[in-house]
């Protein structure tokens, strides 16, 4: 069990401005992900935790141990901290084979046991036969499991991993995913993990934090804040969403449905609570969820939106399509092959896939 | 030709002739004040690297004077304070019976103060050039600073300072406006390679002079490749 509440102000200095982090979270067994853009303050608040940063005021608490607490003065060294930290460029010391590196976690103990510890460690990640190759020499998943190992071997309270997937391939990060379950399912600690990468957040995390702008703007489970954002800045940080501005013209709560005005246009949507008549309001969808199909000089229907193709994109499942107005849909790549060529489409938006922000 | 000797200069017997004493005494010296300033350096270096406090400017800049002073400024800051009226001088005099100055460990002391600051400046500099990262994790990982340093750091910017070394050997080999100020120029006693070549050459005896700068410059050049070898092709990381 982790808390963290911590505030930092970094003045204005060359080339950067000024910044404020102001984090306050809580993190169980299990994965917790801080979610976010670069910049936004996810790499200083495990800095913060694992004490290479000094908060201006604030507390960590890790389990019933403080490691800082800006009220009286406690700020204990990393060394004292027993935080293991995955660093992005797994920092294995490049002058020691694997064991030692292993084993630099270990110096304390005994020789016998430290041997012993070692070697189970270094079975628990099938590194045994690579063992005494420099870092150099080892492949990426084989540094990425050492990296891990050597966390763990130091007996750490919980483990903090930044950004560990970060410019990886794709069967490499499959790779380190297995191996963080792992580590969830067999050691009982907390786990904190940086990234940038929703998908991540998905693969991984019992919980999830995204910060912004030195902030966490919204806290919950993974499936939830996707369910549903907090706010603008949120739904945009996820990347997920088609976002347009509506306004709303009724509300009836009775039969669960609301009529949106969107430019010249009116849409039929579930009822939005907390809303007024008259609100201007941020609409999200998933592009999956849009259908598009060619005008063919038809009327438009129900929820459906004349719109011009402006550019496609190819993307890995789908081709994305682009229009004048802003909008756009995704279109499979199979059934789009019959229609190449066509300018006006009507995009129809299902009432029941609409949300408002 | 010259018109010190007749025939070649340079026959086996004018070697064997040759008076070597200025040539070893400053291997002699250059190697302790190596030793020496390699310890009170890479203290310094680490000291500069990795701590911040108050002052820490003003110390960055008195490691640096020695290397824009004038060689006899510095030799006049030194009889100062070593010389037999300053308390440093009158207390080795009483430890051991004769006074520093005009000795060959005086010569020690001054070819510290030349060859110190580039062998700090050098340091510090291969200390901050490893990646913060391993250390970062030494330190997580529960290691004191002080195995985090014997551990991790030297050995990761091992080549730098070798390397940082090797040219302050040749520095202090080279050392001449300090180490005349406070040690002389006594034939047999003080007398290192520098003064003993200014001596030649003031004295007429452009053989000898000759012999000690071939000797000094292919010792200087042999160092140089040496510390070029050291010397990491790319920053360590």
């Amino acid at each position: 069990m982790i808390e963290i509440r911590i505030r930092k102000h970094f003045p204005r200095a060359h080339g950067s401005s000024a910044f404020t982090l102001d984090v306050e979270l809580a993190a169980q067994p299990g994965v917790t992900v801080l979610f976010g853009p670069s910049g936004a303050g996810k790499t200083l608040t495990l800095d913060a935790i694992a004490g290479f940063l000094k908060p201006d005021s604030g507390r960590v608490l890790v389990d019933d141990m403080l490691l800082f607490d800006g009220a009286t003065g406690v700020c204990l060294p990393p060394q004292e901290r027993h935080c293991g930290y995955v660093f992005q460029n797994y920092a294995l010391f490049p002058h020691m084979n694997l064991r030692q590196n292993i084993a630099f976690a270990a110096e304390r103990l005994p020789r016998l046991e430290r041997h012993r510890k070692v070697q189970e460690m270094l079975a628990r990640f099938r590194l045994d036969e690579v063992a005494s190759r420099a870092p150099h020499e080892l492949s990426g998943g084989q540094r990425q499991r050492g990296s891990i190992a050597r966390a763990l071997l130091a007996a750490p309270r919980l483990l903090l991993l930044d950004e560990p997937a970060r410019g990886l391939d794709a069967p490499l990060r499959a790779e380190l995913y297995d191996v963080i379950r792992e580590v969830r399912a067999g050691f009982q600690l907390p786990v904190v993990l940086v990234t940038h990468d929703l998908e991540e957040c998905f693969a991984l995390g019992d919980a999830m934090h995204v910060v912004r702008e030195g902030r966490i703007v919204q806290s919950g489970a993974p499936e939830s804040i996707v369910e549903s954002p907090a706010n603008l800045d949120v739904a945009r940080l996820l990347g997920l969403f088609d976002l347009f501005e509506a306004e709303v013209r009724t509300l009836d709560p009775g039969t669960n449905s609301s009529r949106l005005r969107f430019g010249e246009f009116e849409l039929s949507a579930p009822y939005l609570p907390g809303k007024f008549k008259g609100d201007r309001v941020w609409i999200y969808v998933l592009p999956e969820r849009v259908r598009a199909m060619p005008r063919d000089g038809q009327r438009p229907g129900q929820n459906q939106i004349p719109s011009t193709l402006e550019r496609m994109i190819d993307r890995p499942h789908a081709i994305r399509l682009e229009f004048s107005n802003g909008l756009r849909a995704d279109v499979a790549r199979s059934a789009f092959a019959g229609w190449a060529g066509t300018r006006d489409w009507l995009i129809e938006y299902p009432a029941a896939e609409l949300r408002a922000l | 030709m010259d018109g010190d000797s007749a025939g070649s200069p340079y026959n086996g017997e004018f070697l064997m002739n040759l008076d070597w004493f200025p040539f070893w005494l400053s291997l002699r010296v250059a190697a302790l004040s190596t030793i020496l300033s390699t310890g009170v350096g890479l203290w310094l270096a680490y000291v500069l690297a990795n701590r911040t406090f108050r002052g820490k400017e003003t110390l960055d800049a008195a490691v640096t004077l020695p290397l824009v002073l004038p060689p006899t400024v510095l030799g006049y800051y030194l009889l100062v304070v070593i010389g037999r009226e300053s308390w440093f001088g009158r207390t080795w005099e009483a430890l051991w019976g004769a006074p520093l100055v005009f000795t060959w460990q005086a010569a020690v002391v001054a070819a510290i103060l030349h060859s110190a600051p580039l062998l700090i400046k050098s340091a510090r500099a291969a200390l901050e050039s490893v990646d913060h990262d391993y250390e970062r994790a030494a330190r997580t990982l529960g290691a004191s600073e002080w195995r985090l340093f014997w551990r991790v750091t030297l050995p990761l910017a091992r080549r730098s300072i070798l390397a940082a070394v090797a040219l302050a050997f040749a520095r202090a080999l080279g050392d001449f406006g300090v180490t005349i100020m406070v040690a002389g120029n006594i034939p047999g006693r003080t007398q290192t390679v520098a003064v003993a070549i200014y001596d030649a050459v003031e004295s007429g005896n452009g053989q000898l002079a000759r012999a000690l700068v071939l000797a000094i410059s292919a010792l200087a050049l042999g160092i140089l490749w040496l510390a070029n070898r050291l010397q990491p092709k790319q920053a360590v990381r």
